[in-house]
């Protein structure tokens, strides 16, 4: 097993410091940083095999197919869905999301059907459906959530309904670190013949996501939150919903035959994969799991436990401080907010220390309303940070708490 | 003092020291020091609000001059606040349009006016300029 050290090591920008102090990134929720394998990734398509994929005749050409449809089974593996086919590259969570809003919405969405989400989700797990439920006259059910920012399940059983289209929620809260009970919320809607949409955006870098074992109908994630590049993500879909539901963008490489009066599709995976897609990214994505696997998905999340149960004591003890979200079941993430103090101040002082947290509403603003908050900061870890790391961030707050109050 | 005087005079403050803290220790104090802004100002009608932190403004015109009185629930982001008003506070609308306002820049603060920061103070001074574009209008 590699050691904390060597692991910092693979990451050039974790050695750098800001304002003359050393960096300690706390804002993996937002994006994670790169390993060198990565950028050597990257690099590698556009200096030697760079060229626009599944069309060209040439060389080039075939070599970045080649390379990008090998990634493609690389992140089939590493989710463990059943085919290629079901395998769609897309820009980000947010994409796949939107995408299958879209799409699922004008296959399956009438007047006066339910969409049902959680009060922990993104703003990229709500608009979309918003949107949709204002174009087809749908409504949205949310499931509500308790104290410890927990979801009530007693409560989304009751939501469940005959109108119900489809359940889709995060698997991990990106505003608190709470993680979902999915099997029961997958098996629930399964039972009711509802589909699932799991956003894994908070989800997938800190432990294993089988999706056969998971079964959810759908599933998003973005590559730059697992240590891969930024400009691609991944939207899973079982096969018997990708055939039926139209594609949402219509463009080059996604079609059969084009004629004026009707085109007709793809086949899948390309018929969800319209225009240039960003293939040198999608190799960087691949190289990301290698390394992720490389390390052992097991040993990152013992390593991450080992940090949440740190960071909880460290921050518990602090006075005055409130953790938002006191799940047992969480993901390394603490939203906190300290007595009479402005997040945005204690954000800001704990920067010029070189410590990158996030402040305000997360793209979350229903969680803050819930808890009648106008913001939190948020500390959100994984496995390459350290308990000394933990450490600044606590005497960090003291600082700042002497420095506001 | 002329609107550079006091550009100036703030750059030579915050010269003092090269650390942060420091520097954030004054703007803390000159946040603090900062006249307070009568309660029934701080109201919807006078809030610019940011994603990060609420300021509010009101402006008063006495036909010559433009006053300007301030706050906002950050102590940082008031001490940026209390800088501005300083600098455009009892001026004529034509030298608050015609402002350059150099000295942000001069004490390492230009990231709190970055359009993507969303702390309400960018379009603070947006909202000064618009004030006294608004004031200038009425008096022809």
């Amino acid at each position: 097993m590699k050691n904390v050290t060597d692991i910092r090591a693979d990451f050039p920008i974790l050695s750098r410091k800001v304002y003359g102090k050393p960096l300690v990134y706390f804002d993996n929720g937002a994006t994670t940083q790169k390993p060198q394998c990565v950028l050597d990734a990257v690099d590698k398509v556009y200096k030697e095999y760079n060229g626009n994929i599944h069309r060209g005749v040439h060389y080039l050409s075939d070599m970045s197919s080649e390379a990008y449809e090998a990634a493609r089974e690389n992140v089939r593996s590493f989710i463990n869905a059943e085919k290629r086919e079901e395998v769609i590259f897309t820009s980000g969570t947010t994409g796949s999301i939107n995408g299958i809003a879209f799409s699922y919405g004008e296959r399956y969405v009438k007047a006066g059907d339910e969409i049902i989400l959680s009060r922990l989700e993104h703003h990229a797990n709500i608009v979309p459906w918003q949107m949709m439920c204002e174009r087809k006259g749908a409504v949205l059910r949310v499931i509500p959530i308790n104290e410890k920012g927990e979801i009530v399940l007693d409560e989304y059983y009751k939501l469940l309904s005959p109108r119900t289209r489809l359940v889709s929620v995060a698997q991990a809260s990106n505003a608190l670190g709470t993680i979902l009970p999915l099997n029961e919320i997958i098996s629930a809607a399964h039972s009711a013949n509802v589909p699932v949409l799991i956003d894994g955006a908070q989800g997938i870098q800190h432990g294993i996501v089988d999706l056969k074992e998971m079964d959810c109908d759908f599933y998003a994630f973005s590559g730059h939150k697992i240590y891969g590049p930024n400009g691609i993500g991944v939207l899973y879909g079982k096969e018997k919903w990708l055939a039926e539901i139209p594609p949402f963008q219509g463009g080059g490489d996604m079609v059969d035959k084009v004629t004026f009066e009707k085109t007709t599709y793809n086949e899948l995976p390309f018929k969800f994969e319209a225009g240039t897609m960003n293939y040198p990214a999608a190799v960087g994505l691949a190289s990301a799991i290698d390394y992720v696997l490389s390390i052992g998905r097991d040993y990152i999340a013992s390593l991450e436990n080992e940090l949440l149960s740190y960071a909880n004591e460290r921050l518990s003890a602090i006075k005055d401080l409130t953790i938002y979200g006191r799940s047992e079941h969480k993901i390394p993430t603490f939203s906190f907010h300290i007595k009479d103090i402005h997040q945005y101040d204690t954000g800001m002082i704990l920067d010029k220390m070189g410590i990158a947290v996030r402040t305000g509403t997360h793209c979350a603003q229903p969680v803050m309303d819930h808890y009648g908050i106008d913001g939190t900061v948020r500390a959100s870890l994984c496995f390459y940070n350290t308990k000394d790391e933990i450490d600044a961030l606590a005497d960090g707050i003291e600082k700042v708490k002497t420095m506001l109050v | 003092m002329t609107i550079s005087e006091v550009q100036n005079n703030i750059i030579e403050e915050f010269s003092f020291s090269d650390d942060w803290m420091d520097k954030y220790n004054l703007l803390i104090d000159i946040g603090k020091d900062m006249p307070v802004i009568d309660p029934k100002y701080k109201v919807k009608d006078f809030l610019i609000e940011g994603c990060q932190s609420k300021v509010w403004l009101h402006p008063v015109y006495d036909g010559k001059l433009i006053s300007f009185t301030a706050d906002s629930d950050a102590i940082i982001t008031r001490g940026i606040v209390a800088l501005l008003i300083k600098v455009l506070s009892n001026r004529s609308p034509e030298e608050i349009i015609a402002t350059d306002l150099y000295f942000i820049d001069k004490i390492g603060l230009r990231q709190n006016l970055s359009p993507t920061r969303s702390n309400g103070l960018l379009s603070m001074v947006r909202q000064m300029k618009l004030y006294a574009m608004a004031f200038q209008a009425s008096k022809k």
